[in-house]
C-alpha cells in the first residue's frame, strides 16, 4: 500500500533519512527496527504526512501522496504512539468513538464495535467507562490498538507501542498484538527497538541505522546472514539468562 | 458544531441587544458637571421634566466643560446647565470679544443648540481671603493684592489653565505672587482655613465662603466676565419633545444667588441629597426611582455596573477566544497580538477614556470600549497558553486521526485548554469590576459614580458605598470562575494518574 522512493528528511543540519526507498505491501507485517534516532520514527510519521521529505517522494497505492490527500489517508490509517495519545479528557469509549462519531456512525454500532475490539484485545468491557487515568498502562496501550482499529482501517502503524510497559505486561500484549496481526489482512507497519519482539511479530525486519537501510529482508536472516558487523551485534546485544545445572 | 455556531450567535446577539438599548434615543438626558452645583440644577430640571411626563434621566458629575459640550454636541445629552463666561471664552473661541446675547444665541443656533433665559443668578470667578486676613491688610478689591506679592495663591487646576481664569488675571491686575500652588478645589478652602495658602479662587455661589468666614474681593477692573446660569440644549430635542423647552422656561429667573448658595450649602455642609435639595426647591417629591431608597440605589448601581462588566467580558470572550485560537496556530501573528493586547494593558484608564471619548461619546460605550480592550490581555494570553501546553504526542495522536481541524479544536484541544481559558477570563473579570467604578468618570454609571461624589464631598461612607459592593462582587465574581473552571474542567483531567 505504502512505498517512499529517495527519501531525504533533515531537521536543521541532522539528517534523519537519506535517500531511502522502501515498499510496505498489502498484508505483510513489517517491523522497522534500530537504534534511537535511527531515522525509524520519521519513516513511520511520513507515510501518513505527520512529517514530509525534503527530497523524494511518498507514495500511496502508487500515487504520490499530496498535502490535501492527508486527512482522508489518516482516516483509512491507524495510528498509535509510545504513550498510547488517549485524551485524557475523554473516557475510553469516547476515545475509541472520536472519528466513527464524526464519520456519522450510530453510538449502536460504536458500542457494538468497541465490544467486539476489547473481546479480541482481552479488556473487561466495563473498564471503557473510565478515563485514561482511571486505567493501567496495559489497558491504556489496549485501547489506544482499539481505537485504531475501530474503522477497520486499511493500514495499522505502530510507533514502539510496547515501549513504555513493564516486562510481564509487555509479554502479553505481544502475544494479543500477534493475534490481531494474524487476523487483519491489510498492512502493518511496526516501530520497535527490540529485535526478538519484531522477530516475534513481523515476517519482515528493516534495520536502520544514521537514516539509512542496514538490512532488509526475514527475520531469519538478520542471525544467519547478517550484512555486517554492525547487524551482528545489533542482533546480540542481548543477555541471556545465567543457567543453572542442577 | 452546533453549539459554537449558537454561543456565537447568542453571544453578538446579545451585545447588538445591549448595544441598542444604548442608542434608544427617547429618554431625555440631562449631563452635570462634577461639582455640587451642577448637579442641583440638573437635578431641578430632572424633576421638572419629570413633573411634566417627560421620561428623562440624568447623567451626573460627568466631568468638566469640555467633556460636556462635546457630549451636547454629539448628542450623548439634550441638556445641561452652563455659563455665559464659560460659553464665551471656553466653548467658543471663534466669538468676537464685544458679541451681544443675541449674537452668541445664534453662533449657538448654527451647532444646534439652544440657550436658555439665564437662571437667576450670576456664578461668577473670584479671588478670597480670609476675613482676618483681609481686615489685617485692609483688602477689598482684586487690585489691593497687588500691594503683597508675600501672599500665597491656592488656585484649582482648572483657574490655573483657564483662558479667563489665571493667566488672564496676572495680566489684568499685574500680580507678581512669590508662590503660586495648584490644588484640588475642594482642598483650597481648607488650606486657606489652616493656613497654608493665603488667597484662594472660588466660585461666588460656594457654601463654603460663609462657613470659613472668607472675604470676597471686588473685581475692580471688571475682569471675570459674567457667569450667569443658562440652559445649554439641544435644539432636536426640544423639536422632539416641546415639554423639554417648557421645562427650561420654567426655571429661568427663579434662582437668585442666595438661593443657590443655600442649597450648595445644604449639599456641601449639611449632608442632604441633591435630589432632595433641587426637590424642595421646586416644591416637588421625586417620583422617578432614580435616588428612592439606599437598597434600590444600590441595586441600580449593581445592574450598572455588571453591565459595564458584562458586556465588555462578553465581547473580549467573543473577540479574544479567536485572536488566542489563531495567535496559538501561527506563532509570528501570535506573538504580535499579545504584544499588542499587552501595549493595551499599560494605557492608564483615564488615558484610555480620553481617547475614547472623541469615538464613542460619553457614558456606558467608552467604559465598555475601555473594558473591553483591558479584557483582551488575560483571555487571549491564557488561549494561547492553554492550547499550547498540550503535550505534542496528544496533538500528533489528535492529527493522526483524521479529524478535520475544527472537530479536533473543539473536542480535544479547546476541552484540554479549557481550564487556563477559564482562568484568563476570571482575570479579565475581576479586573473589569474594579476598573469598572473609574466608568463614573465619564458618566457610565455603576459603584464609581458613590465613590465620586464621596470624594467630591469628602464623605467617607459615600465613598464605602460603592467601594464595599465592588469589592463584594470582585469576590462574588471570583468565586463564579472558580466554580465554572470546576465545572468546564472535564473530569478526566482532575483525576491523579494511574501508573
Amino acid at each position: 500500500m505504502f512505498s517512499i522512493e529517495h527519501v531525504t528528511k533533515r531537521y536543521g543540519t541532522a539528517v534523519a533519512l537519506k535517500d531511502v526507498s522502501l515498499r510496505f505491501e498489502v498484508g505483510t507485517v513489517t517491523a522497522l527496527i534500530g537504534t534511537s534516532g535511527s531515522g525509524k520514527s520519521t519513516l513511520l510519521r511520513m507515510l501518513i504526512g505527520l512529517d514530509w521529505p525534503n527530497g523524494g517522494q511518498v507514495m500511496i497505492e502508487n500515487k504520490p501522496l499530496l498535502p490535501d490527500e492527508r486527512l482522508l489517508l489518516r482516516r483509512r490509517v491507524g495510528y498509535v504512539t509510545q504513550d498510547g495519545g488517549l485524551f485524557p479528557h475523554l473516557t475510553a469509549r469516547d476515545n475509541l468513538a472520536l472519528l466513527p462519531r464524526h464519520l456519522g456512525w450510530r453510538p449502536a454500532a460504536i458500542d457494538a464495535r468497541a465490544g467486539e475490539l476489547a473481546g479480541r484485545m482481552q479488556l473487561p468491557p466495563e473498564l471503557l467507562r473510565r478515563y485514561p487515568a482511571e486505567l493501567s498502562g496495559g489497558q491504556r496501550q489496549r485501547v489506544a490498538v482499539m481505537r485504531a482499529l475501530m474503522t477497520d482501517p486499511d493500514a495499522l502503524l505502530l510507533d514502539e507501542p510496547l515501549g513504555a510497559l513493564d516486562p510481564v505486561v509487555r509479554f502479553d500484549l505481544q502475544e494479543q498484538l500477534r493475534q490481531v496481526f494474524a487476523t487483519f489482512s491489510n498492512t502493518v507497519i511496526l516501530v520497535t527497538h527490540d529485535i526478538a519482539e519484531a522477530a516475534f511479530l513481523a515476517g519482515r525486519l528493516v534495520l536502520m541505522r544514521n537514516g539509512e537501510v542496514v538490512q532488509d529482508g526475514p527475520p531469519e536472516d538478520f542471525f544467519t546472514r547478517p550484512a555486517n558487523e554492525f547487524v551482528r551485534r545489533f542482533v546480540s546485544a542481548h543477555r541471556e539468562l545465567p543457567t543453572h545445572q542442577t | 458544531m452546533k453549539s459554537l455556531t449558537r454561543f456565537w450567535a447568542l453571544g453578538i446577539a446579545g451585545i447588538l441587544l445591549c448595544g441598542s438599548a444604548l442608542a434608544a434615543g427617547e429618554t431625555l438626558r440631562i449631563g452635570s458637571k462634577n461639582f455640587t452645583e451642577s448637579i442641583i440644577l440638573a437635578e431641578m430640571l430632572r424633576l421638572d421634566a419629570q413633573r411634566q411626563g417627560l421620561p428623562v434621566e440624568h447623567r451626573r458629575a460627568m466631568g468638566g466643560s469640555a467633556i460636556l459640550w462635546q457630549a451636547l454636541l454629539e448628542g450623548s445629552i439634550d441638556a445641561y446647565p452652563e455659563y455665559t463666561g464659560t460659553i464665551r471664552r471656553e466653548l467658543l473661541h471663534d466669538l468676537p470679544g464685544g458679541a451681544g446675547a443675541d449674537e452668541l444665541a445664534e453662533a449657538l443656533r448654527q451647532r444646534g443648540i439652544g440657550i436658555s433665559a439665564p437662571l437667576g443668578f450670576d456664578d461668577s470667578y473670584a479671588l478670597g481671603v480670609s476675613e482676618a486676613q483681609a481686615v489685617r491688610l485692609d483688602l477689598h478689591t482684586l487690585s489691593d493684592l497687588r500691594a503683597h506679592p508675600e501672599l500665597r495663591f491656592g488656585l484649582s487646576n482648572e483657574f490655573m489653565s483657564r483662558g479667563d481664569g489665571w493667566p488672564g488675571l496676572i495680566a489684568a491686575y499685574g500680580y507678581t505672587p512669590a508662590s503660586v500652588r495648584a490644588m484640588d478645589h475642594g482642598l483650597a478652602y481648607r488650606a486657606l482655613d489652616s493656613g497654608a495658602v493665603d488667597v484662594i479662587d472660588l466660585y461666588t455661589t460656594d457654601a463654603e465662603i460663609r462657613n470659613y468666614r472668607i472675604r470676597v474681593l471686588d473685581d475692580d477692573r471688571h475682569y471675570f466676565p459674567s457667569y450667569q446660569a443658562v440652559w445649554l440644549y439641544r435644539l432636536d430635542a426640544a423639536r422632539r419633545a416641546p415639554l423639554l423647552e417648557a421645562s427650561l422656561h420654567d426655571l429661568a429667573g427663579r434662582v437668585s444667588l442666595q438661593a443657590m448658595q443655600g442649597m450648595n450649602a445644604a449639599v456641601m455642609l449639611d449632608q442632604r441629597a441633591e435630589t432632595e435639595v433641587a426637590g424642595d426647591f421646586l416644591g416637588i417629591r421625586d417620583t422617578g426611582g432614580q435616588e428612592a431608597g439606599a437598597w434600590s440605589r444600590l441595586w441600580q448601581r449593581t445592574l450598572e455596573h455588571l453591565r459595564l462588566v458584562g458586556i465588555s467580558l462578553g465581547a473580549a470572550l467573543l473577540i479574544g477566544l479567536p485572536i488566542g485560537i489563531l495567535a496559538a496556530r501561527v506563532r509570528r501573528l501570535g506573538q504580535a497580538m499579545l504584544a499588542s493586547t499587552a501595549v493595551l494593558q499599560t494605557i492608564p484608564s483615564l488615558a484610555m477614556f480620553v481617547f475614547l471619548i472623541p469615538l464613542l461619546g460619553i457614558g456606558a460605550r467608552p467604559a465598555i470600549a475601555a473594558l473591553f480592550l483591558y479584557s483582551l490581555l488575560p483571555i487571549v494570553r491564557n488561549t494561547v497558553t492553554g492550547l499550547a501546553s498540550i503535550p505534542a504526542p496528544l496533538l500528533e495522536s489528535a492529527a493522526a486521526l483524521g479529524l478535520p481541524y475544527r472537530v479536533q479544536l473543539l473536542r480535544i484541544e479547546l476541552p484540554l485548554a479549557a481550564r487556563t481559558i477559564v482562568a484568563g477570563v476570571g482575570t479579565a473579570a475581576v479586573i473589569n469590576v474594579g476598573t469598572a467604578t473609574l466608568g463614573a468618570l465619564i458618566g457610565a454609571g455603576g459603584y464609581g459614580e458613590p465613590i465620586l461624589t464621596g470624594i467630591r464631598l469628602g464623605s467617607v461612607p459615600l465613598i464605602l458605598e460603592g467601594a464595599i459592593p465592588a469589592a463584594l462582587l470582585a469576590l462574588l465574581v471570583l468565586a463564579l470562575f472558580e466554580g465554572i473552571e470546576r465545572v468546564l474542567t472535564p473530569r478526566g483531567l482532575r483525576l491523579p494518574a494511574r501508573q
